[in-house]
This record gives C-alpha cells, structure tokens and sequence, in this order.
C-alpha cells in the first residue's frame, strides 16, 4: 500500500512524514513522530485522553484522519508549555494535585488551553461543561476543575499585573 | 477539611508538595507500558472468541501463519497444561483458551506481525472451529440443578455434606453467631429485601499494555502497566513453565487500575510470541478488548433481614449472599460475607455466601471488592429502620456503632478504629446540619473495608551530596511515592524534594506484593521508614567516627547530628555524606518485611440529591464523604482517593452496568454506552479527613485507597428514596428504572 506524504506544523515545527491513508492522527503522531503525550483510551472519540489542537480547534486525534492534519498547525500536550516555562494550567495541575495515574492529563490540559483561550474567566458549570468530553477515572474531577479554576485566575492576573 | 485525634506534629508528613512524578506527567512525558518502542519491536493481537459458551473443536492456523509480516502464532497448546490442583491454573485457562471458551472475549490464538494491522488481519484469519454449548448468564439461574455447566470438576465446597454432581456454585461461606430466632424474636422492628447488581468495570483509562523482549539467552524483559510486577513474574513464570528467575519485570507508569491490574492478561503471551519471532513483541488491549475480556467485579443477590428493637438497637441479621465471578471461581462471596453487616454490632447474626460461576468475563478485584453490593443491601435497611422508627439516621448508626475490642462478625476483635468519628464527623458538618434543598432527598450511609498489609521492601541510598533515593517495589497508582519520599523525609530531616522515590524493579529491589487493598503507604511507607531508621544508626555511627566519640554521645535530630556534651559543632545529614568514602563507604539500608495490622477503613457519607420525575435522572447536587485515614501523609492524595472512590461509588449506584444480549454478547463494550461519571455529571466532593492513628504503623497510617466506593450505592439509594418515596433495591438507578420506581409507587 502506498503511503501518503503528510506536511504540517506539530507544536511550532514544521514536519512531514508518511503515513497510511486509514491511519488515525493519533497513531501517526504516536508512531510516526513519537510523540507520546496524546493517550489513547478508547480509539472511538469517547475519552479525550487523545485531545489536541487543530488549527486552534479541540479535536479527538483518534477520530481523525492523518492525512487530514496535512497543512495544518496542531498543537499537543508537548507543545503546551512555553520552553521550561510551565503553562499556567500545568503548574496549577501540579499544585492542586489534579492528577493520580496521570494518563487522562495530556488530554484534560488540552482541552482546557482550548476553553481558556475562547473563554478567560470561566465559571464552574462552564468548566465542567467543557471538560465533560474528557474522562477521568481516577480523581471524580474535583481537583481538576479546581486547578482549572485557579489557572484561569492566575492567567488573568497575569495579564492585569 | 482535617479532624485529627490527637496525634504529634510533623514537619514533612500531613504537607502538601508538589509530587516527584508529577512534571512528567503534566508535559507528557511519563512512560506508560503503550508508550514504549524497541527496535525491531512487532506488535500482538489476540484473537477472541465470539461465543458464551463453546467447545473449540479445532484451531487451523495456516492462513494466517503465510501471511505478509506475521512472525509467530499461539494457541493454548503452546503452554503447559497446569495440573488440576495448581492454583494458577484457571488464571492460565483464562489468558488462553483450552478445550473450551467460557465467556464472549476469551482468548483462543494470538499473532505477533510487523505492523498493528498485519496482525489484527492475521488474527482474523484463524479458522476456528466451534461446538456451540448452552450458556448461562444469570447468578440464579447458573445456581438450579440441570444448569448449563461451565466446568465439570466444581464439587461446591462448604455445605454440610460433600455434594456428588458438579455445578456451578464454587462454594459456600458462612459466619454464624449467637441465636438469629431470639434475635428477631426481640425486635420490634423487621425490614428485609433482595438487592441486585450488576458487573461492572473498573474503568481505568489506560488499556493493559506490555512489551517483552526476549532474548536468545532464554531470559526474557517485560515492561508492563501492573498493579504489582513481582505478580506479574510469577503468574508470567507459571503460565510459561519457567523458572522466575528467567524473568525481568519492568514497571511503567500505570494509568489506573483500582483492582484490575492485579492479575494478568497479556504478558506470557507476548513472551511466548517474542520468544518465537526473536523480536520484542508489543500488546496493546482495545477498550473494547478492556470490556469484554478484563475483569468486572461481580454482580451480586443479595437477600438481607434486619430486626430492631424499638429505641434502634439491631438485635439480629439474617444474610444471604450470591456473587458471579465469571467464568471462574474467585472469593468474592466470601468478602461480600465478611462485609455486610461490619459497621454494626449485631449480636446474632447468620451470613451466608456463595460464590457462583457463570458464562462472563473472569471477575477481577475493583477497590473494596464485594463490600459495595453488601452495604447496598444493608445500608438500605438501616435506613429503613431509622424511618420506621423516625430517627435520625447518624443517631442510629452510632447507636450500633463497633469499637476497639468489639468482636468484629468475621472473627476478630476490633482494633482501633474511627467509624465513631467519622459519623459524627457527618453529624457535625455544615453540609449535614443545614437542610437540603426544597425538593432534594437526602440520604446517608457507612462502609467498611480491612485494608491489608502483606510483604513490602525498600532500598534507601544516601547520595554524597546529601540527597536520599528511596526504591521500593509498590507501582504508584495514586500518589504512593510521594507519601513514601514524606515520609523519608520525616525520618531523615531533610527536605522531601531531596528525595528521590523510585519503584524498583523485580531485580533492583526486594519481593513487595501487589499495590491493592489499600497497602502501598501503610505497609511499604513502614519498610521505607524501618530502612530510614537503619540509616539514622548508621549516620549516628558516622558522625561518632568523625568526631572520635562513643555512637552513644551522638544524637541525631531535624536532619543533624550533635554531640551530647556540646563538644562538636552538628553536622548535617551532608557533611556526613561528603565523608562516606572516609568513613565507611557508602550508606545505604534495606527493610523487607511482612507487615501486620493494617487499620480497619471506614468511611460515611451524605448526599443531597434531586430527581426530575419526568425523566428518571437523578443528579447529585451535594456529596460530602468522612474517611478515617490514621493519618494523612500527603492530605492531597488522600482527598484525591476520597473523591475518586466516590465519584466511581456514584457511576455504580446511577449508570454503570455490563449489558449482555441473550447469546452472551456484551452489548455496550466502549465508553459511549458504558457510561463512567463525567465533570458535568458531578458537584465538588467535599471530604472530611479524619486521622484516629492506627497505633500499628509508624506514621499511624490506614490505607485509604478503596472504602471510600462503599457508602455511595446505599447513600444514593436513601436520598432518592427521601426524593421520591421510591425504594429502588436494583442498580444501576438509571432513569428508566427510577421512572418505573416513582410511576408504581413503592415506597417502603
Ligand atoms: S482515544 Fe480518542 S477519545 Fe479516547
Ligand atoms: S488521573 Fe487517572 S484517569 Fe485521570
């Protein structure tokens, strides 16, 4: 089977590779580029644990197709922080304790970069709402929400100081 | 929110630092089993059966053995066959097929090709050759005589006489005490009914996933996502036929287990595969793999009768407990008996289990297993009672509350324990004084869990700089390494991110069992306090060296050691490492032991609860859950194990169940109908740690990892029932069945 050439831009680098045509975006990034951040849980677009940007858009990479991505800019949990500068939201991960096995993580910063980026000053419900497409099985989602909460606040001072 | 007793103040332990592993994981960083890739590696696939029940009558694996980038193929032939009284041999008839398929999901070959896709094509194309034999799904109907039978070697243990004929009861348990006539003959109040569960999932979001390489040496790599890898080279060594030693375990990060990846599902298939292809060998499960073929915890009947006296004393319980383990047996009754009436002191008492095998996916432990489905049945009637009698339900558990030196129903007498102090740690809460919303039920209920101790070992080196690494054999599922570096810390007086805590593998470290029933901070934290302390003899012994003095003048404190005349300025746990190579050589101590008299868990917990009677959904506007920790090490993690138990106690009581259609097909094998909590489902999950310290453990640790799964089916059902008048005694309380609760009208 031929193999398709696939150009985009993966957290800031511009990359090619090859990939099959039924290929998900998800493997490719995982076996094809070894990026290993994005998780798989379930493969049917379920669990989030594979979340990334596409063109600034929250996408399931499971249910995509890689050839899809070519042209693209996608954004995954590696390319989140700023070099060693943590993202807000990882480092108030990191404080409110909003991980135990940690493998739901790499999608629920993502999915929550998304819904700061559209929406600053979230309020609970909003939060849970947007997160609601990610699975976690481990923490009942208090602490995440929480440091979701709190790095919303601290972006915002950020942005006033 | 912290209730403490009365314990000591600590510098390090009850704080609250960022986790060692924690940067890691936020940029994505950390190795989960799936994530690793060897050179040359191919990947395995498992080919399954479609049937319930069915003779495999032949296995023809020709085609796909020809086709493009396929290196190996197994059948069970391609393991030893365990003799009929080796205790793994089920769990090796489970990883693979032999004679017989008992469940839909059972494995019966597997591949190993180049590509994911090769091998799933390859897979597809062994010919199996079915007998299709009648099945049975339902616990009580796998019970009656003339049963269709998955084995015809269970002879019921436990009954008076020694039955004849096969079948598929397992065996009997039961836990007698007093006079149960007398009991209910005393009471003024009796309430019974028959409770009934379904299987479900763990849940745990990462899929089972290993590598295994082996090499031409016969010895063989494995690098897993398990609960415990000392397990997993035995079970893996059994399966095999090889000797243990032959076997290196290499733990990955682990994305969640909370019992389901204490036993084995894939390794000795990916050896046996990379053995024969001379390559590493890949597996990765499917969620769909994860459903149909990893381990539920049982469904459950469940029949209870309580008897009270007029001022709620419980003067008797009669229990009558069914359990489905799958295809094979397990010791869920047995829990489930030792469990269901625990929070209380009943005089008289008769308990009665059986464990009972059916045509479904080989139950696993899940986080408290069998006391959720136990308390659920008793919960409920106590909560009936105090209706009955119109009072308050904390007042009514307190009333019969055990403690230390009550005999507890399963044999023992209570040690030290908090359920006291958990009820009125509910009573006293904000949350419990202030009423409910209009038009929101309330509901309340308590849960009991041993927790465990068994064999745990630890390796503490002390690095020239200063710094402590600290190695133990238990898999951090939830945050162990950094209560395992607390409390280093604390024994050595030196700053908790100046030790590294590592989980060892199966050759760096000492045999340590497997992280379940809450052990990993009591039993293991105590050998990485037992080697600190060894550490702090030896450090002591230096010190005197480098002074010139008797060991006895030296003191060691807060990280430091002084001289008890004054004579030697103190010298910190750094200077002293700075001179190891002059004093001794390098420091270092290991502690292996059996750990004994891991604290009894408790946990009680109120809800609020609203229902729409139009639809059937309830929604859980307020939870707040009260848990005797001992001591909390990282309060954090404690609360993050708190709040889990409970949001996973909330999907069993509301959602989660396996569906099966009438040939034994599991009909909802993914995330989509299989539906675990999400955020928008859920409020914060307020928690109320209470510390009564178990007077067994250095730091007074309890485990804290399961109990808290108990309370929520009886507490989801109360409330509801306080919403709606409707007793549901089945779960999940989904909405149709709430629905057709409200719609018939049956309160009680
Ligand atoms: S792996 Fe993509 S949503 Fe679960
Ligand atoms: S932390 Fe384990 S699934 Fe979220």
């Amino acid at each position: 089977m031929s193999r398709t050439h696939v150009s985009c831009n993966i957290n800031g680098d511009d990359v090619e590779f090859l990939c099959d045509a039924g290929e998900s975006l998800l493997d490719a990034l995982r076996d094809e580029m070894r990026l290993m951040g994005a998780k798989e849980g379930c493969g049917t677009g379920d669990c989030g644990a594979c979340s990334i940007l596409m063109d600034g858009r929250l996408q399931c990479s499971c249910l995509i197709f890689a050839p899809e991505a070519d042209g693209a800019a996608i954004v995954t949990v590696e390319g989140i922080a700023d070099g060693d500068h943590l993202h807000p939201l990882q480092q108030c991960f990191l404080e409110g304790a909003a991980l135990q096995c940690g493998v739901c993580t790499p999608g629920f910063l993502v999915a929550a970069k998304a819904l700061l980026d559209r929406n600053p000053d979230p309020t609970e419900t909003e939060v849970r709402y947007a997160l609601a497409g990610n699975l976690c099985r481990c923490t009942g989602y208090d602490k995440i929400i929480r440091s979701v909460l709190a790095a919303a606040d601290r972006m915002k001072e950020e942005v006033a100081g | 929110m912290t209730i403490t007793e009365q314990r000591p103040s600590y510098r390090y332990v009850g704080t609250r630092p960022v986790r060692h592993d924690g940067l890691d994981k936020v940029v994505g960083k950390a190795r989960y089993a799936a994530d690793l890739v060897l050179p040359g590696m191919l990947y395995g696939h498992i080919l399954r059966s479609p049937h319930a029940h069915a003779r495999i009558v032949d296995i023809d694996t020709s085609v796909a053995e020809a086709m493009p980038g396929v290196r190996a193929v197994i059948t069970g032939a391609d393991f030893p066959d365990l003799p009929a009284d080796d205790p793994e041999r089920n769990m090796t008839r489970n990883l693979m097929a032999r004679d017989k398929v008992l469940y839909e999901g059972h494995a019966v070959a597997a591949v190993a090709a180049a590509t994911r896709r090769q091998a799933r094509d390859a897979a597809e194309a062994i010919e199996v050759t079915y007998e299709v034999l009648p099945h049975t799904l339902d616990i009580l109907e796998a019970m009656e005589p003339g049963a269709p039978l998955l084995h015809d070697d269970i002879l019921t243990t436990g009954l008076d006489s020694e039955p004849s004929e096969p079948s598929n009861v397992a065996n009997r348990t039961c836990y007698e005490r007093g006079d149960i006539e007398q009991g209910f003959a005393s009471a003024d109040v009796v309430v019974e009914g028959e409770f009934l569960t379904k299987p479900i999932h763990q849940g745990y979001i990462e899929p089972h996933a290993c590598v295994a390489d082996t090499g031409q040496d016969g010895k063989t790599v494995i690098w897993c996502s398990s609960q415990g890898h000392f397990r997993v080279r035995s079970q893996t060594a059994a399966m095999l036929g090889w000797d243990t030693s032959r076997i290196k375990v290499i733990p990955a990060e682990i994305g969640g287990g909370f019992g389901g990846k204490t036993t084995i599902y894939l390794e000795p298939l990916a050896v046996e595969l990379s053995a024969r292809a001379g390559r590493p060998v890949k597996m990765v499960m499917s969620r769909d793999e994860v459903f149909r073929a990893t381990g539920p915890t049982p469904g459950s009947v469940i029949r209870v009768k309580l008897g009270a006296t007029g001022d709620g004393r419980i003067t008797a319980a009669k229990a009558w407990l069914a359990y489905e383990s799958g295809a094979f047996p397990g010791v869920w009754a047995m829990l489930g008996c030792m469990c269901v009436v625990s929070p209380y002191n009943v005089e008289n008492f008769l308990i009665e289990g059986f464990e009972v095998v059916v045509n479904k996916p080989v139950n696993a432990a899940y986080r408290a297993p069998s006391a959720p489905m136990a308390a659920f049945a008793t919960d409920t009637l106590v909560d009936e009672i105090a209706r009955r009698l119109d009072m308050d339900p904390i007042d009514l558990r307190l009333l019969n509350c055990p403690s230390a030196g009550d005999q507890a129903p399963y044999g023992p007498k209570w040690p030290l324990i908090g359920l006291r102090e958990c009820l009125e740690a509910i009573r006293d809460s904000e949350h419990y004084r202030s009423a409910p919303a209009a038009g929101h039920g309330r509901g309340v209920a308590s849960g009991f869990w041993f927790n465990i101790g068994e064999a745990s070992s630890a390796t503490v080196n002390l690095n020239e700089n200063g710094t402590a690494t600290v190695v133990t054999g238990s898999p951090d599922i939830g945050g162990s390494r950094a209560s395992m570096a607390l409390m280093a810390a604390e024994e050595l007086g030196i700053d908790v991110h100046a030790i590294q805590p590592v989980v060892g593998d199966t050759e760096v470290v000492g045999f340590t069992d497997v992280t379940e029933g809450s052990r990993a901070t009591f039993a293991t934290g105590m050998a990485v306090v037992e080697a600190c302390r060894d550490l702090k003899g030896q450090l002591r012994g230096r010190a005197a060296r480098m002074w010139d003095c008797d060991v006895e003048d030296v003191e060691w404190a807060d990280g430091r050691a002084t001289h008890s005349g004054g004579e030697h300025e103190p010298l910190a746990l750094a200077d002293i490492t700075a001179e190891a190579g002059r004093t001794g050589g390098p420091l270092g101590a290991t502690a292996s032991l059996n750990a004994r008299g891991a604290g009894p868990a408790f946990s009680v917990q109120v809800t609020d609860v609203s229902v729409d009677d139009e639809t059937g959904r309830v929604t859980v506007e307020r939870y707040t859950t009260a848990q005797d920790a001992g001591t909390a090490i990282h309060p954090d993690y404690v609360e993050g194990q708190m709040q889990g138990g409970v949001v996973q106690g909330i999907g069993w009581a509301l959602n989660e169940e396996y569906i099966h259609d009438a040939d034994g097909v599991m009909e909802n094998p993914g995330f989509l109908d299989y539906r675990i909590p999400v955020a928008s489902d859920l409020p914060m999950i307020e928690t109320i740690i209470v510390e009564v310290p178990n007077p067994n453990h250095p730091y007074g640790v309890r485990g804290v990892g399961e109990v808290g799964i108990v309370p929520p089916l009886p507490a989801l059902a109360n409330a509801i029932h306080d919403a709606t008048d409707a007793r549901i005694r089945e779960l999940p309380m989904s909405p149709p069945r709430v629905l057709a609760a409200i719609n018939s009208g049956n309160g009680a």
